[in-house]
Order: C-alpha cells, then sequence, then structure tokens
C-alpha cells in the first residue's frame, strides 16, 4: 500500500468492518445476491411480458388470415355454415361507442369543469370526486344490470326491451369516471395566469373557461377520452344484456344490435370451426382498432404544452 | 509528477496525499461540464472547494465516491487515485469506495427511520461486528449531538431540526469509519448556530478523517479549511457554452492573501461570483 | 360617466344582463353534471336493492353460506360464487403482485439499457389496452390446452391435497386465476413504478453513500418508502379482479356445484351474472340482483380499505 494509507483510524475501520479489496469481487456474498436479484427481476419482466407477445401472436395469425374484404362487409353465417363475415359487428361497435361518446363527453367534461374550475374543495365537490372514485370501481357487469333494470326491463325507450341506445348508456356510464377524471386534471395543469391574463381584461368565467382554459388543455383532455373511448369500444359485460347482440345489420338505434366484443363471446363458446375463426378475426379487427386509437393518443400527446 | 497544470500546488511538506486527480473531465450526455483538474488532496486536512455556480465544483466533489454513477449519462476521463487505484478502472467496485469514501448531502436526508436505526444501518450494510449500541453512542457524541438525542433514540430523524438532522447526516456517515469524507455544502440549508457547531465540529473530525468540503461561503472556507480549491468557469474553446476548470490550488492562506491567478484574486474579493 | 350602450368603441363595456345570465347558466350547467355522477351511482344501488328485495325476503342470509344454485326448485345459494370470487381475486393477485413489483422495479432502476427500459415500459401499458374478451377467447384456444398436461401433472402428484382433489377437465379455476394474473398485471406494475419513481432521489443518495449494493438500497430503502403507494395499487388490483367478467366467464368452467379444488369448475359471481342474466326470469332474477348486491359491498369496501391504507402507510412516512 503506497500511499501510507494505516492510520489509526483504517486499523479500527478494519477490525470491526468487513472491508474488502477495492476490485469487485463477483464470489462476495454480498455481489451474488445482488446477481440473484438481478435475474429473477428480470425473470418476473419476461414473464410479465410474455402473455402480450403471445396473445398478439396468436391474433394476428389466426384473426389477420382471414382478413378480406367479405370479412369486413358481410354478415355472420348461421351456426353450422360457412363464409360470411362480421360487418354488422364492427358497424355496431362504432355506433354503440359513439352514441357513449356522445353522452359521457359532455357529461364528463362538464363534471372535470366544475371540479377544476368552480370548486375546488367544498364539500360539494368532495362528494363528487369521492363518487367519481366509487363509480371507477363498479364492476362493468353491474353497469349493465343497472341498465337493464332502468331501461330495459322497463322498456322505457319506445316499448323496446334491448337496443343499441341501452348499451351505448350503459358504456357511457363506464366512461364517465375516466372522462371527469382526465379534464379535472388536465384543467389543474393549465397555469393560472393565464386564467388571470383573460379575468383581467374583463372576461366572464364563462368566457375564460371555454374560450381561454378549455382550449389550452386541449390536447390532454383529448388524449384521456381517446383512450376511455377506446377502453369502451372493447367492453363486453355492459352490453351482453342491454344491447344483446343481432345477426342483422344495425336497425336503428332502438333495437339490439351486433358488437365485435359480444360477437367474440358468443361464437367463442359455440362449437362450430367457422364461428370460431370469425371470433378470432374480430378479435384481431377489434385489437387493431384499439392498439391504433392507443397510438393515436400518444401521438396527440406529443402536442401537450409541458 | 509531470507540473502539467498551470497553478498545481503539492501538498505541504510532509503530507501524504490521499485522493490524487490527473487530468479529470466529466460530461453529462455530450456535453462536458468540468475539464483538466489535476489536485492532490491531503490526508488529515480539511480541503474546501470554493467557485461560482456552475463551476463544477460539486460535480467534482461527487466524482471522488463515484456518486456521479446515479447520474444517467454521466462519464468522466482520467483518474481519480485512492489508496493505490484509480477508482473508475473497470475492475472497482463503487460499493466498497463509498464505504471508504464517505458524503454528507447538500440538503440533510436522514432515513425514515428511529435515530437509532439511521446509524445502525449504515453500520450493519458494512457488516458491523461489534457492540452496536456503543457504535451508536460514539458516531452521535463525534457529531456533537448525543445530549440531544440521547433520550430519543426510538423517535423518527424527522423529528429533528434541520441542523440536527444533518449533524446526525454526519454521524451516520462517520458510524462506518470512511477514511474521507465529501460534504457538499452540507451548512448552506442550515442557520448560522448550526452552521457553526458543524464547523467546530470539523476541526475534531479532522484529527481522525480527511475532509473535502464544497462550500459558497469563502469566509467559512478560511474558518475551517487548511488547502483551498479554486473552480471557475471559462469559456469553451469553440465558444459554444461554458466549461469548468480548476483555477488553482493551494493552501488557504495563499489562496485568500496571496493567489498567483488574477481569477482568484477577483472572485476572492468579491467582483464577481 | 358614460350612460351604459353610450360609448363609442366598446358595445359591451358595462355587462349586459344576457352576458351575467349565459355566465350563470353554465355554472348551473356544470353543477348539474357533475351531480350525475351522484344521480348514477344512486341508481346503481337502487336499481340493484330494488331488485333483489325479493331474494333477500326469501333467502336471507342463508344466500351467502349455501352452494345450492338450482333454477327449477328455486333454491339459490350463492356460496360457490362468492368463495370463487374471493379465492380467485387473492390467489391472482397473490402471484401478480410478486411479479408486478419486480417488473416495476427492473424498469425503473438502470439495471438495463434506457432503451429497453422504454420498450418493456410500453409492452406492459399495452397489455392494458387488449380487451377482456380478446383474453378470455386467448385462454380458451391457447393458454388452457397448454396448461393441461401441468394442471393433470398436479392432479397425478398432489392430488392428496384437497385444492388439488379433482381431475383437471378443461375450463376451471386454475386456469381463471392464471388469466386473471394477465390482467391485473398492468395495474401493479404501473403503480408500483410510479410509486417507485417518486421515492426523493436524496433518500436514494443518502442509500448509497452509506455504501449499500443496489439491491440493499431497492429492498431496505426504497421499497419501503415507496411501500403506500404500491399498497394503494394492490388493493385497487383487488377490486378490479374481483369485478372482472369476460375473459373469467369463459375459462372458469361455470358450475355451481361447490368444490375446494382449485382444478375443478367454479363460478365467480361476475361470471354467474354474465352467464344466466339474459336468461333469468322472476326469483332468478332476483337472486342475481342479490349477488350482484354482494359484489357491490365487497368492490365498495376493498375500494374504501385502500384509499384508508393509502392515506395511514404516507403519514407515517411523512
Amino acid at each position: 500500500m503506497s500511499y501510507g494509507s494505516s492510520t489509526a483510524t483504517t486499523d479500527l475501520a478494519n477490525e470491526v468492518f468487513a472491508r474488502n479489496s477495492l476490485r469487485f469481487q463477483a464470489s462476495l456474498p454480498r455481489n451474488r445476491w445482488n446477481a440473484l436479484y438481478t435475474t429473477l427481476a428480470a425473470t418476473f419482466s419476461a414473464v410479465v411480458v410474455l402473455p402480450l407477445f403471445l396473445v398478439l401472436v396468436y391474433v394476428l395469425f389466426k384473426g389477420g388470415s382471414l382478413l378480406s374484404f367479405q370479412l369486413l362487409t358481410q354478415l355472420p353465417p348461421a351456426p353450422g355454415l360457412d363464409g360470411g363475415g362480421i360487418g354488422n359487428a364492427i358497424l355496431g361497435t362504432i355506433v354503440v361507442t359513439l352514441i357513449a361518446s356522445l353522452i359521457a363527453i359532455p357529461v364528463g367534461v362538464g363534471g372535470g369543469i366544475y371540479l377544476a374550475e368552480y370548486s375546488q374543495s367544498g364539500p360539494f365537490a368532495q362528494f363528487v370526486r369521492f363518487g367519481t372514485n366509487v363509480l371507477s370501481g363498479v364492476p362493468s357487469i353491474i353497469c349493465g344490470v343497472f341498465v337493464y333494470g332502468l331501461i330495459v326491463s322497463t322498456r322505457v325507450f319506445f316499448d323496446q326491451s334491448y337496443s343499441a341506445a341501452a348499451g351505448g348508456i350503459a358504456l357511457a356510464v363506464l366512461m364517465l369516471p375516466t372522462v371527469i377524471k382526465t379534464t379535472d386534471e388536465a384543467l389543474k395543469l393549465v397555469p393560472n395566469e393565464l386564467r388571470w391574463g383573460a379575468i383581467g381584461i374583463g372576461a366572464s368565467k364563462f368566457v375564460t373557461v371555454l374560450k381561454v382554459t378549455l382550449p389550452s388543455a386541449f390536447t390532454p383532455i383529448a388524449t384521456g377520452v381517446v383512450l376511455g373511448i377506446a377502453r369502451a369500444a372493447g367492453e363486453t359485460a355492459p352490453l351482453i344484456f342491454t344491447a344483446l347482440f343481432s345477426p342483422f345489420w344495425p336497425d336503428g338505434v332502438f333495437n339490439p344490435i351486433a358488437t365485435m366484443s359480444v360477437l367474440i363471446f358468443n361464437f367463442a363458446i359455440m362449437p362450430y370451426e367457422a364461428q370460431i375463426s370469425l371470433a378470432w378475426a374480430a378479435s384481431f379487427v377489434l385489437v387493431v382498432m384499439i392498439l391504433g386509437a392507443n397510438l393515436f393518443a400518444r401521438w396527440l400527446g406529443r402536442f401537450t404544452q409541458a | 509528477m509531470t507540473n502539467s497544470a498551470p497553478t498545481m500546488a503539492h501538498t505541504p511538506q510532509g503530507t501524504l496525499p490521499c485522493l490524487e486527480l490527473e487530468n479529470v473531465s466529466i460530461s453529462y450526455g455530450g456535453s462536458v461540464a468540468v475539464s483538466g483538474v489535476y489536485m492532490q488532496i491531503p490526508r488529515g486536512q480539511i480541503t474546501a472547494f470554493i467557485g461560482p455556480s456552475g463551476c463544477g465544483k460539486s460535480t467534482v466533489l461527487r466524482a471522488l465516491n463515484r456518486m456521479n454513477d446515479l447520474i444517467e449519462g454521466c462519464s468522466l476521463r482520467g483518474r481519480v487515485i485512492f489508496d493505490g487505484q484509480d477508482l473508475y478502472a473497470r475492475d472497482v467496485d463503487p460499493v466498497e469506495v463509498r464505504r471508504r469514501i464517505g458524503m454528507v448531502f447538500q440538503k440533510p436526508n436522514p432515513f425514515p427511520k428511529s435515530i437509532y436505526e439511521n446509524i445502525a444501518f449504515g453500520a450493519r450494510i458494512n457488516g458491523y461486528r461489534g457492540d452496536m449500541d456503543e457504535l451508536v453512542e460514539r458516531s452521535l457524541r463525534k457529531a456533537a449531538i448525543w445530549d440531544e438525542t440521547k433520550d430519543k433514540l426510538k423517535e423518527s430523524g424527522y423529528a429533528l431540526s434541520g441542523g440536527q438532522q444533518q449533524r446526525l447526516c454526519i454521524a451516520r456517515a462517520i458510524a462506518i469509519e470512511p477514511e474521507v469524507i465529501l460534504m457538499d455544502e452540507p451548512c448552506s440549508a442550515l442557520d448560522p448556530i448550526s452552521t457553526l457547531k458543524i464547523e467546530e465540529m470539523m476541526h475534531e473530525l479532522k484529527k481522525s478523517y480527511t475532509i473535502v468540503i464544497v462550500t459558497h461561503n469563502m469566509q467559512q472556507a478560511v474558518r475551517v479549511s487548511d488547502m483551498t480549491g479554486f473552480f471557475n468557469v471559462t469559456p469553451k474553446a469553440d465558444g459554444d457554452g461554458k466549461v469548468g476548470c480548476l483555477e488553482e490550488f493551494a493552501a488557504t492562506e495563499t489562496i485568500f492573501n496571496a493567489p498567483s491567478q488574477q481569477a482568484t484574486q477577483d472572485y476572492v474579493s468579491g467582483r464577481f461570483g | 360617466m358614460r350612460a351604459p350602450g353610450q360609448d363609442p368603441v366598446f358595445a359591451f363595456r358595462h355587462r349586459p344582463p344576457q352576458e351575467k345570465l349565459v355566465d350563470q347558466g353554465f355554472r348551473q350547467l356544470v353543477v348539474v353534471l357533475a351531480s350525475l355522477v351522484g344521480v348514477v351511482l344512486l341508481g346503481i344501488l337502487l336499481t340493484v336493492l330494488n331488485g333483489s328485495h325479493e331474494a333477500m325476503a326469501s333467502y336471507g342470509l342463508g344466500f351467502l353460506t349455501t352452494s345450492d344454485w338450482d333454477p327449477t326448485s328455486e333454491q339459490y345459494g350463492a356460496f360457490t360464487a362468492i368463495y370463487g370470487t374471493i379465492v380467485t381475486s387473492i390467489l391472482s393477485l397473490a402471484i401478480a403482485v410478486p411479479l408486478g413489483v419486480g417488473t416495476a422495479i427492473f424498469i425503473t432502476e438502470n439495471l438495463i439499457p434506457l432503451g429497453v427500459r422504454k420498450v418493456l415500459g410500453t409492452m406492459v401499458e399495452l397489455l392494458a389496452a387488449i380487451p377482456s374478451v380478446v383474453l378470455g377467447l386467448w385462454a380458451i384456444f391457447v393458454m388452457e390446452p397448454f396448461l393441461r398436461p401441468i394442471l393433470q401433472l398436479i392432479y397425478s402428484t398432489l392430488g392428496w391435497l384437497p385444492i388439488f382433489s379433482t381431475e383437471p377437465q378443461g375450463p376451471g379455476m386454475a386456469p381463471a386465476i392464471l388469466i386473471l394474473v394477465v390482467m391485473i398485471l398492468p395495474i401493479i406494475t404501473a403503480i408500483a413504478r410510479d410509486s417507485i419513481q417518486q421515492v426523493p432521489p436524496e433518500l436514494r443518495q443518502a442509500a448509497y453513500g452509506v455504501g449499500t449494493t443496489r439491491w440493499d438500497a431497492i429492498l431496505k430503502v426504497i421499497l419501503p418508502a415507496a411501500v403506500s403507494g404500491i399498497t394503494g395499487g394492490v388493493m385497487l388490483a383487488l377490486g378490479r379482479a374481483m369485478g372482472e367478467t369476460m375473459a373469467v366467464t369463459m375459462i372458469i368452467g361455470n358450475s355451481t356445484n361447490f368444490s375446494w379444488s382449485l382444478l375443478a369448475p367454479g363460478n365467480t359471481i361476475s361470471s354467474m351474472l354474465a352467464n344466466q342474466f339474459g336468461e333469468a326470469d322472476g326469483l332468478q332474477v332476483s337472486a342475481l340482483m342479490y349477488a350482484a348486491f354482494v359484489l357491490m359491498v365487497l368492490t365498495l369496501v376493498v375500494n374504501l380499505f385502500a384509499q384508508w391504507v393509502v392515506r395511514r402507510l404516507s403519514l407515517k412516512y411523512e
């Protein structure tokens, strides 16, 4: 040791502490444990990511192989028969999701505006936030049961029971907490200086919110809404006893309607190859649409002003 | 030893260097933060790093015990020699380095554990084989905080005031008996009385440890240190931004009374910084 | 002072009454919209209670402990479904939490290059985007057939244990537990990752400063500091697992016969609802509503407990 490091302190240190060479020694117990834990963590990560690969691969191959013009534009065949497509289901998913968005977006954005702009911490606002949290924890099937009890069994809509409108409402109930939270958080990020600027020149609250605050939070809100829509499009449980299913093209908004998610559910448990293949094909289209929406939301997110 | 840096000074006669820096340059990502540092830090003395903000003194301090490894994209060229080895050689274990070169940070950061556990945790990690109660008491005494904490060892470290927390962090650092203690502006977040207590403690600690302290308070450097390194920012060679460098390194009296560089003279007389 | 309406440049220098009306009207509007959340929640509660009071009157609390479910003789006991809901959720959590936390550590601490970490993080997020029903389809035709020989092996070697005492026949509790794991992994990983990233850097520096190794710092300083956030996430995932319907319905076998064995077909409350509600009539609908009410209470309790735990644990750290 050329630098004379043997001071009294170092002697004491070497006696009661486990001092080793400065060189890295992989055989030390502490380094062995570290290597073990790292390997464990790596294995866990691989296990977590594996299902994603497997699901995407199977959906891609079993579903994508059926991709054709016929698939996208024809009606499903009767059980046991071949051919046909999922055209009505694709259209139905779009219709139901649209209805849900038309309800959930105004209500959710309005609620979020209230929470962020009008009352941050009053008792009513706390109740609304609490309610939003509780609602987001309600299982999706119970949203379906609720709409069934309220609308379907009571035949409130022009004496119709199962209907696309009922399905849309059930999905809207599911989307609502997400839209409220997204709007609330996005508006909270808008700096107060912006609001004061508008108020300072005599703008009313209404004008400030609508023309200054909301536009500047537009991108994060849009991103959250797109993600919420994507999630709603893939939901099945709220639809199985509201929108039900239909082997025909959509017949107005007050009749049962086919959707891709319900199609997959119904066809998956049928004992016929043709139906099962169509279920895979619908999975493919649904996954592509949802992943596409997710990528779109990410792209939108890039325009968020920091 | 080649005299390649213009203002290199050897350590005072008879004192062996503890840490030596040879042409050290540190970069974050692609851009160089500080470059061309040559220094020999003497054993058993207090060395201060002073200089204007952005000159890289904290960066160099953190490089001495491999704490820069925690910053993504930070890299070092050159050599830092301790105990006959380059600390940045490929096969060096940074964990072992940090057990022998300890650190006290700018903002007090006790663990969210009891006062007793704050000290015991580090000791246990280092494989302590002795009487823990005795070690905790000894460390708290050396950090001049035993009387204030002896009745509340089981309370959380966060129950102490800022100055007390920092002394707890110093106790934690010395409990594992390092050879060098690095202090990164340890008093900047504290009140004057706590600062004074810590400076008094440092004179005691100097008998057993080598101390390197970064401070932006020049009076503190004068009160406390034996050697001083003055870091400065200069414009880069290609004119694109600034880079830090070691302007001068000498005994504290020299730096403050008769420095050999004009920039040093300007800084210590308060003309800039 | 100019009289109202006579400013030559600004027509609205003094606010016209219509503008104030619009301002107030907008405020009322957003209050109403915000209150719809409460209205919906109340509506759900009332609808479910209203639908179930017939069954509650007929079966009382015995509904929760008996497992005969026979529509033809109008005997309803939801024990199988309740047991299924609780057991599948807790077991899937027991598997998913170590996997999720381990993955979260792996993608936040710099054990691997940043690029790889970002890719892994994105992949876990994409997993969350796959619809439940697609995972159910995959579970039926890919996961379960793959799993059957393994489960068969467990049955033949450990069949003397009550939890493995039936011969695996395809759909059952065990595949359901595994698909639930796949579904709740993204939530746990995301929340664990956020909690770990929020641990202040000063704490990390303090740990490394006394010479801890990477995993010493993670296991003894960083994870304990992140524990309140992680626990909250775990409870949230528990609530999600209990309410999860589609994938579980498709692979759990839908049997109302009670069995201790995990290899046997079983039921959860949500899968029972999904299967029977469409064709149920009269008292059966009421019984199903009663079961739905039980599920609501369970998920509500778990959610509230989650919020309480987070508050208790983060206070301790402060």
